[in-house]
């Protein structure tokens, strides 16, 4: 009930001559009350908004950068080409690193749908079964399938004639088994191969490869030893197969996003560029579990040990976990360095070093193996007045994130990316006296799935980009790197062009993780002679 | 003399200062909602997205699948966004307050379940404050209480305009 009804009869009849609806002047004043309210509301929010917006724009034109960011780089469903025709497939290795590219190329075993498929129904956040189910058909067949282990070439034979496929798809009726790789590589019905063997086979498979004329998608680290580098590029572009190495970071959207900032030199001169591995598992440290019916009978180890420089009576030890051994791979240098110094490559364009220092040892994992669980290398390039160091441990899970350092700021990049301008930064000096850049704030900032550079960010909003967990899909979608990494390639393959990680890229990651390698083995700094093209 | 701007037939205790007061609580209130609802609509980058994977304790599962999900999402930050706007517009005009001030309740209540400073959980987001079990959204849940309680909106604002002949707000 309103105060007006509590009036007298005459009263009313009076306010209605002059309101005919009978609404009392009270009510129009009552009602009207709010209206200064909402205009200092009004007032003070466009006051704010355009403070901001002089802000934002303010240091958007000193980034060079257009206003609100550049929109993502890589979006699956738009940039991919036409899938064109079918791809024929064969894998040459399917163990850990190899059963998961299937997965990504869309064929997995029964048994991993399976679990999953339980997983689900005991977790209802778990959605790897359901992204996995709605990644894109990449028009592939996994037609081959070759490993020296039986075991492992059977579930092959099992992912590949799975008649549950993402996207759609449809089943294959399965793949070709076989013994030898050569025999795979003569086969006219495969078109292309993915190279997921230990690092000391990977040379000569795909030499063989690019004389039989198909593609190739190798695993990193390209080579176990210089000499293979140089024979290998040599060989990739001479022939007009497409290459693609295995480093998937190459899609990650914060990398792509962190070149630009890098273009628009948002850092200033860069000096000094840290990157790290942390791991702390017996799995990450390479403990891989032995399969319990790996024997002699199924498992060819003289052809596993042929390219190796020492030859060892059969050992389960090494064939399930040959990252531990020189004689099969490189350690760090080659499984975890390569990412690193992949992503720097990528975001920097470095090339390879002048100069490089290694230094490590084998500190907590001294279980038989020959190569350092701490390890770190220094890399000079003095023609660009720079550093870049790598420092990595398997005994510890701490993430630390890739820090590119220069003049005028600081670019932390994980999944996201955050860009703090340096408190003595020249270029910045006068907009920090100003107060319209704080060296305590992200200058810029960027998280996955965010449609581009962020210059105003929340205290929460810096908090997740920096940690990276922001976003877990691109374009409404979880993103699988190394499914789009394979789709890339697959692409070159139908259409032409270049993949993101090249047999170029693919030379100096080699050459690099080589240098590290041989300085650590050596104990001495090793350089790079680019006039010989040699390790001296 | 001027008559008691009382605005209800049980005639809770008001004066004019008790009305006014009464009437900023619900300002303040409105004021608040909206800003956080122009705030997000206004960042392109703004996403409950974070707010939800944050969450714990009983509802935990419910806002983490939510979260993973782009349509549900994309309808939640709608509703969000528009939900506070709505509400904010509606406490400060006095517009269809009790509705406005029961929907706001509603979500205050839902940001409470979906990160309840409660014992034994900890969140990595940065808080402004310290709290046990009382948060802020729990005051301003019981402020709207008290706005539903004391319809002063039929006196400053448009529902004195809608619900003269009931007298309800």
């Amino acid at each position: 009930m309103s105060a007006e009804e509590t009036k007298s009869p005459s009263a009313d009849a009076a306010a209605d001559i002059v309101k005919p609806k009978g609404i009392g002047r009270r009510s129009v004043l009552g009602a009207l009350a709010s209206v200064p309210f909402l205009g200092a509301f009004v007032y003070s929010f466009l006051s704010k908004k355009a403070a901001e917006d002089a802000r934002k724009k303010a240091i958007l034109s000193e980034l060079g950068l257009p206003a609100g960011g550049r929109a993502p780089a890589f979006l699956p469903r738009t940039t991919l080409k036409k899938q064109g025709q079918l791809v024929r497939l064969g894998f040459i290795g399917f163990g850990g690193r190899g059963e998961d590219l299937a997965i990504s190329a869309g064929f997995a075993h029964p048994d991993i749908i399976a679990e999953q498929r339980q997983k689900a129904l005991e977790d209802k956040e778990n959605k790897w079964l359901e992204s996995w189910l709605n990644q894109d058909d990449l028009n592939v067949d996994f037609a081959a399938v070759c490993d020296l282990f039986d075991i492992r070439t059977e579930r092959g034979v099992a992912a590949a004639s799975n008649e549950e496929r993402p996207g759609g798809a449809k089943g294959f009726p399965g793949a070709k088994r076989y013994k030898r790789y050569q025999d795979l590589l003569a086969d006219k019905d495969i078109d292309a191969v993915v190279i997921a063997t230990p690092d000391h086979w990977h040379t000569r498979i795909a030499l063989d490869a690019v004389a039989a004329g198909k593609h190739i998608y190798c695993e990193k680290c390209l080579t176990r030893t210089e000499e293979e580098t140089h024979q290998l590029a040599a060989a990739v572009k001479a022939s007009p197969i497409v290459f693609q190495l295995g480093h998937q970071s190459r899609q990650q959207e914060s990398h792509l996003q962190a070149k630009d900032l890098i273009r628009a030199n948002v850092l200033g001169k860069v000096t000094l560029v840290e990157t790290s591995t942390n791991r702390n598992s017996p799995n990450g440290a390479w403990v891989y579990d032995i399969h319990p019916e790996g024997s002699e009978s199924n498992i060819d180890w003289e052809t596993f040990q042929e390219p190796a420089p020492n030859k060892v009576p059969f050992s389960k030890e090494r064939f399930f976990r040959w990252r531990c051994w020189f004689d099969y791979g490189t350690g760090l240098s080659g499984d975890l360095l390569s990412h690193e110094y992949d992503a720097i490559n990528h975001i920097l364009e470095l090339g390879i070093p002048k100069y490089a220092t290694a230094s490590g040892g084998i500190y907590f994992f001294k279980d038989g193996r020959d190569v350092p669980d701490v390890f770190q290398a220094v890399f000079e390039y003095p023609d660009r007045d720079l550093t870049l160091v790598y420092s990595a441990t398997l005994a510890n899970g701490r993430v630390r994130g890739r820090l590119i350092m220069g003049h005028d700021a600081t670019m932390e990049v994980m999944q996201g990316l955050t860009v703090y301008a340096d408190a003595d930064s020249t270029r910045y000096k006068d907009k920090i006296e100003k107060k319209i850049i704080d060296p305590e704030l992200p200058l810029a900032s960027y998280s996955q799935g965010a449609k581009g550079i962020d210059t105003v960010t929340s205290a929460t909003e810096k908090y997740f980009a920096g940690r990276g967990l922001m976003y877990t899909y691109l374009a409404g979608r979880i993103m699988d790197v190394s499914h789009l990494h394979i789709a890339d390639w697959l692409d070159c393959i139908r259409n032409g062009g270049q993949p993101r990680c090249n047999i170029d890229q693919a030379f100096e990651e080699a050459i690099t993780c080589h240098m590290a390698t041989r300085s650590f083995v050596e104990g001495r700094r090793v350089a790079w002679d680019p006039a010989a093209k040699k390790i001296v | 003399m001027t008559p008691s701007p009382a605005p209800s037939r049980e005639s809770w205790p008001c004066t004019k200062l008790k009305l006014w007061i009464l009437v900023l609580l619900r300002m303040a209130i409105g004021w608040h909602f909206l800003y956080e609802g122009i705030a997000k609509l206004l960042n392109p980058y703004w996403t409950s997205a974070s707010f939800l994977l944050e969450s714990k304790g009983p509802l935990a599962g419910l806002f983490h699948s939510a979260a993973a999900d782009p349509t549900v999402l994309k309808i939640i930050d709608f509703l969000n966004i528009w939900g506070l706007i709505a509400i904010g517009l509606g406490l400060m005009a006095g517009f269809l307050t009790r509705a406005a001030a029961a929907a706001g309740m509603v979500l205050l209540a839902l940001y409470y379940f979906c990160n309840p400073p409660w014992i034994g959980y900890a969140y990595s987001v940065p808080q402004e404050g310290s709290y046990l079990f009382v948060t802020k959204n729990v005051v301003e849940f019981f402020a709207l209480w008290v706005v539903i309680l004391f319809p002063t909106s039929r006196t400053i604002g448009l529902d004195g305009l809608i619900f003269r002949k009931k007298g309800r707000a």
